[in-house]
């Protein structure tokens, strides 16, 4: 946006004033004059408007997604913000389609009916491959979707705005860490159902149980970014499936979309939502008529994140020259001190020092090119690390609880890195792994990408996440990797990014930027984890090759003893018994003898080196269960292969 | 035709084979891996016996447990053979080795795995099984495809037939694979020596021009290294005629190893020399030395290849070679001419030039080696 007005600006400047002449040259062309008129300002909301793409409204399916996603981070970042244990409901109902008699009566409610008269319309093609919904729900192409919280609700007079105008909230002034960033998502999710649909957006919030009810149905005037009342109502009570809300928000909007299960779904977005959040409880209703519960696992709200002011090194020359136009401070040392974070008087004096200015000099007078040396000083001077207890990462017990809940593996394992700073931002990174158990062994491993809680489901070859785990060279770790790939097996990486600022690479928040200290920060807390899941499969693979052994004898035990007892006479039903026992012995001892570390290890269903490890999980009956089928395949293939050859020669002879 | 000699074998295998199972459930009762010692058929175990001129088998053996993740298959194959000895030594038949690798072969139960996938594997087990419990394959019941054939001037009871050497026709009588006395006996003999040639249709041409018969002796061949049957069968006659041995090869290290594997025995039956091994048999041709004396043209001749030169000089460095001059002077002199020569090269100079100028000339002139 900005290069296309400084273009206009200087194609301006050629034609009216510098070089007129040219203009005259041209008659037919436009004028200055002419264009002039047609030059006025833009709404944000009108920008929007045309480039929904840019927030995550490409297609429908999309926008579906985009829709839930921006309610539900509202949702719990309201919740987490007062302290109160979030619980989300979210609702989607077909509006038209085949599914219309379903989702009419899992709606109960007259806005589903409204919309019966509207005509099916039916795609043609389908954007993306997904997995198949029921086959009335793939015509449908108008939802609702309503998202209730038990939060702290809001106040009358803020719901038109937070609701009903682009750019405005709480979250975007401030350097905290919160799932919004912009204040953007959910009035866009409104505009865009406005847009495609002509439905308003309709809220419900109450902030308190002797508090009243508001109800209000809200449009968006994009010309001016500014909310349109259709109709304000109080409302003595408020009852969601068969309970009052003493408090909470409710958000209800109509739009063009289409609902797939699969990749990137809704279902896979509230699932990973689940992981993260383990102390969200969330009642998920899909328009097919299928529900779902993500039970709660952790009873505390994680603590609340205080608000930071920018580091020094991270501000950049232009928002330098606003804060500075912008300060209430007189003089410059109290700018410094007081609107930066880890600048004390003597740094401050520092800076003023380089830049050639001192700490006394007036704000005001600071001149443009000053600025600039003010701003290399800022970076040539010491200025220690900004404050990291504005951080609260998930934890890894906390992510552990997640993953055991929404992911039926064997081996899981999490690790929480120290806070570290990218141009100025404190950030921190956390990884989890969940390895065998029900996992789709021939596949790429899925990774799960997190930024502040929140899951990121597209872009993720340009995410620096993605970039990390395939700069990662598991082949250290036992598990497959073709060159420049993602690692291969039964594998779930989980990447979570927690910082005040997470640096998306664009509105939409779906990839993170590659920066080096992310992306070592992340390698550094994959290869934590990476050396604890080595250690289990190695474990693994040798209670597997014990086994293997054991079925190699146990396999031959039968024709022995037929043979024998064709030699001799002996008690074919006790030598078999005995030599199983012996079979057993033997291998039983290899166990202890064949330690990699030359230690002798405990009884083999235990966790080994990894018991101490409260970082580590391992489901035991998983583990044995694929252990047993990982016997049977190395048991029956090589001798799969052997029969050929054996086969042939019968046939040549 | 058993006779009673040959019964107290058969119930002596037996129960060496008894034996065999039992100590395989004495382990398993005492909870202890079973094994055999199986004695090593390999250069590393087998000793030259300077008095007797034979190579014979040393003492070493390698222990064969089941439960060892390498040995468990062949432990199993090797009761196996073991079983399938017994069953033929209690029905009194024999079976040749191909027909007992598909009588044991089968599918393990409850897997998609063989006994056996090849006759190649059933093979060295019975060997393995000859040398653990010192029974001979003959005694096991067991017997090779017929190989080689020979005519001359003798006659033989076999199974009570008799055969007369002279009658044979173009193809010879084919050598079974066992020839103990109690199956072949040698009833009739005029000739003076055994001549033992390389290849069979080099054989078919001493045949055809009647050699035996002008020159009053036996031909046999054993199709490249002569077999058991053929080896057993010139050491009866070698002893019980008392006639010498003449070996006819090609002058290659395969040619020298064949008479070196008829005269002390071979490495990998070291445990047969001593009823197969003919330390008198003589090295009639072809030998290194014989292009020139005959005159035979270079074009015939074949470029040793590496592995020739490797083989040639292994063989030379063999202890029954070593120190015998003669010897070290021929291969050298086939190292240092760097060529081969095949029986069939005579021809370049008539097809009956072997049988009537080259070998009565080798041995009117006594050119032979020891």
């Amino acid at each position: 946006m900005r290069v296309q007005r400084r273009g206009k600006k200087s194609r301006e400047n050629l034609f009216s004033s510098d070089v007129p002449k040219k203009s005259k040259s041209q008659p037919r062309g436009e004028t200055a004059e002419t264009m002039a008129a047609q030059q006025k300002e833009i709404a944000v909301s009108e920008f929007f408007a045309k480039n929904r793409h840019l927030l995550g409204f490409d297609n429908p399916r999309k926008a579906l997604l985009t829709t839930v996603k921006e309610a539900v981070d509202n949702s719990l970042d309201a919740c987490e913000e007062a302290q109160i244990l979030p619980t989300v409901w979210v609702k989607i109902e077909a509006l038209n389609g085949g599914a219309r008699a379903a989702a009419g009566a899992l709606a109960g409610d007259s806005k589903g009916k409204k919309e019966e008269t509207q005509p099916v319309l039916i795609e043609a093609t389908n954007p993306e491959p997904a997995q198949p919904v029921a086959p009335s729900m793939a015509n449908a192409t108008r939802f609702r979707m309503t998202v209730r919280d038990n939060g702290p609700g809001i106040v009358k007079a803020q719901i038109p705005n937070v609701f009903g105008r682009l750019l405005y909230g709480s979250k975007f002034h401030r350097l905290r860490m919160s799932r919004g960033q912009q204040g953007i998502g959910i009035s866009a999710a409104g505009m865009y159902g406005l847009l495609t649909t002509g439905q308003s957006v309709e809220i419900i919030s109450r902030t308190g149980k002797k508090k009243p009810v508001h109800r209000f149905e809200l449009q968006m005037d994009t010309k001016k970014n500014r909310p349109e009342i259709i109709s304000d109502q109080e409302m003595p009570h408020w009852e969601a499936d068969g309970r009052e809300m003493d408090h909470g928000t409710e958000v209800s909007i109509t739009l063009e979309a289409r609902f797939q299960r699969g990749r990137a779904s809704v279902d896979e977005y509230l699932e990973q939502v689940a992981i993260a959040n383990p102390h969200a409880e969330i009642h998920w209703s899909a328009p097919d008529g299928l529900h779902r519960d993500f039970p709660r696992e952790v009873h505390e709200v994680p603590e609340s994140p205080k608000s930071i002011k920018p580091h020094p090194y991270g501000v950049e020359l232009g928002v330098l020259i606003r804060m500075l136009k912008e300060t209430n401070h007189k003089h410059l040392g109290g700018f410094l001190q007081g609107e930066f974070s880890r600048v004390s008087p003597k740094v401050a004096r520092e800076i003023c020092q380089k830049a050639g200015l001192t700490a006394s000099t007036w704000c005001a007078q600071v001149a443009r090119e000053e600025t600039d040396r003010l701003h290399h000083a800022i970076q040539n001077t010491r200025i220690i690390a900004p404050p990291t207890d504005c951080l609260v990462p998930i934890g890894p017990q906390q992510i552990l609880k997640g993953l055991l809940k929404e992911i039926k593996a064997e081996f899981y394992t999490a690790e929480t890195r120290e806070p570290a700073v990218y141009r100025g931002n404190p950030f921190q990174i956390e990884v989890g792994l969940a390895y065998g158990g029900q996992l789709p062994t021939e596949d790429s491993a899925r990774v799960i990408r997190f930024a502040n809680r929140v899951p990121l489901l597209y872009q993720p070859s340009s995410c620096c996440i993605t970039k990390s785990v395939i700069d990662t060279n598991w082949r250290n770790y036992a598990i497959a990797q073709p060159r420049n790939g993602l690692p291969e097996g039964p594998l779930i990486i989980v990447v979570h990014m927690a910082s005040v600022w997470v640096p998306f690479t664009s509105e939409s928040k779906e990839a993170i930027a590659d920066y080096d200290e992310i992306r070592k920060e992340i390698k550094l807390a994959i290869q934590e984890c990476g050396r604890k899941l080595n250690t289990y499969i190695r474990r693994r693979q040798r209670i597997a090759r014990e086994g293997e052994r054991r079925h190699v004898f146990e396999k031959y035990i039968g024709e022995v003893v037929t043979a024998c007892r064709k030699m001799t006479r002996c008690d074919t039903k006790k030598l078999y018994a005995e030599l199983q026992l012996v079979a057993k012995k033997r291998t039983a001892t290899a166990d202890v003898q064949f330690d990699e570390d030359g230690n002798a290890i405990k009884t083999p269903p235990s966790a080994g080196r990894l018991d101490g490890d409260k970082n580590v999980v391992v489901v035991e009956a998983a583990a044995a269960q694929t252990i047993a089928a990982e016997d049977e395949r190395h048991g029956a293939k090589p001798s799969a292969k052997k029969q050929q050859p054996g086969l042939f020669a019968e046939e040549a002879a | 035709m058993a006779t009673t000699a040959s019964k107290t074998r058969n119930r002596e295998t037996a129960q060496k084979l008894k034996e065999m199972a039992d100590t395989v459930v004495a382990f398993a009762k005492k909870r202890q891996d079973p094994g055999f010692d199986i004695p090593t058929r390999a250069l590393s175990n087998a000793k030259f016996d300077e008095k007797k001129q034979i190579i014979t088998m040393g003492d070493a053996s390698q222990r064969r447990n089941f439960f060892n993740l390498g040995q468990a298959k062949k432990f199993m194959q090797t009761m196996l053979v073991a079983a399938g000895c017994k069953e033929l030594n209690e029905q009194g038949k024999t079976t040749s080795i191909r027909d007992l690798y598909y009588h044991l072969k089968h599918t393990i139960d409850g897997t998609r795995e063989n006994t056996f996938d090849e006759q190649s594997e059933s093979d060295p087990i019975i060997e393995d099984l000859e040398v653990t419990i010192a029974s001979l394959r003959e005694e096991l019941g067991l017997f090779a495809e017929n190989k080689g054939a020979m005519v001359g001037n003798i006659t033989l009871i076999d199974n009570g037939d008799v055969i007369d050497g002279r009658r044979m026709g173009t193809g010879g009588w084919s050598v079974p694979s066992i020839v103990e006395p109690d199956i072949i006996q040698l009833k009739k003999c005029e000739a003076d020596y055994i001549l033992l040639i390389e290849k069979g249709a080099v054989w078919r041409r001493f045949n055809e021009d009647r050699y035996w018969d002008t020159n009053n002796c036996v031909i046999l061949h054993g199709g490249g290294q002569p077999p058991r049957g053929v080896r057993r069968l010139m050491y009866r006659m070698h002893h019980e005629l008392h006639l010498p041995v003449y070996v006819l090869v090609d002058n290659d290290p395969w040619g020298y190893y064949i008479y070196s594997v008829v005269k002390q025995g071979s490495i990998n039956l070291a445990f047969e020399s001593v009823r197969m091994a003919i330390p008198k048999a003589r090295f009639i041709g072809m030998s290194s030395y014989d292009a020139e004396q005959f005159g035979i043209s270079r074009t015939v001749t074949i470029a040793m290849k590496d592995e020739d030169v490797r083989r040639a000089k292994e063989i030379m460095a063999y202890p029954w070679f070593k120190n015998k001059k003669p010897w070290q002077k021929e291969i050298h002199h086939m190292l240092a001419t760097g060529v081969k020569l095949e029986l069939e090269a005579l021809s370049s100079k008539d097809f009956s030039f072997i049988t009537e100028t080259y070998l009565p000339t080798k041995l009117k002139k006594r050119l032979w080696l020891d």
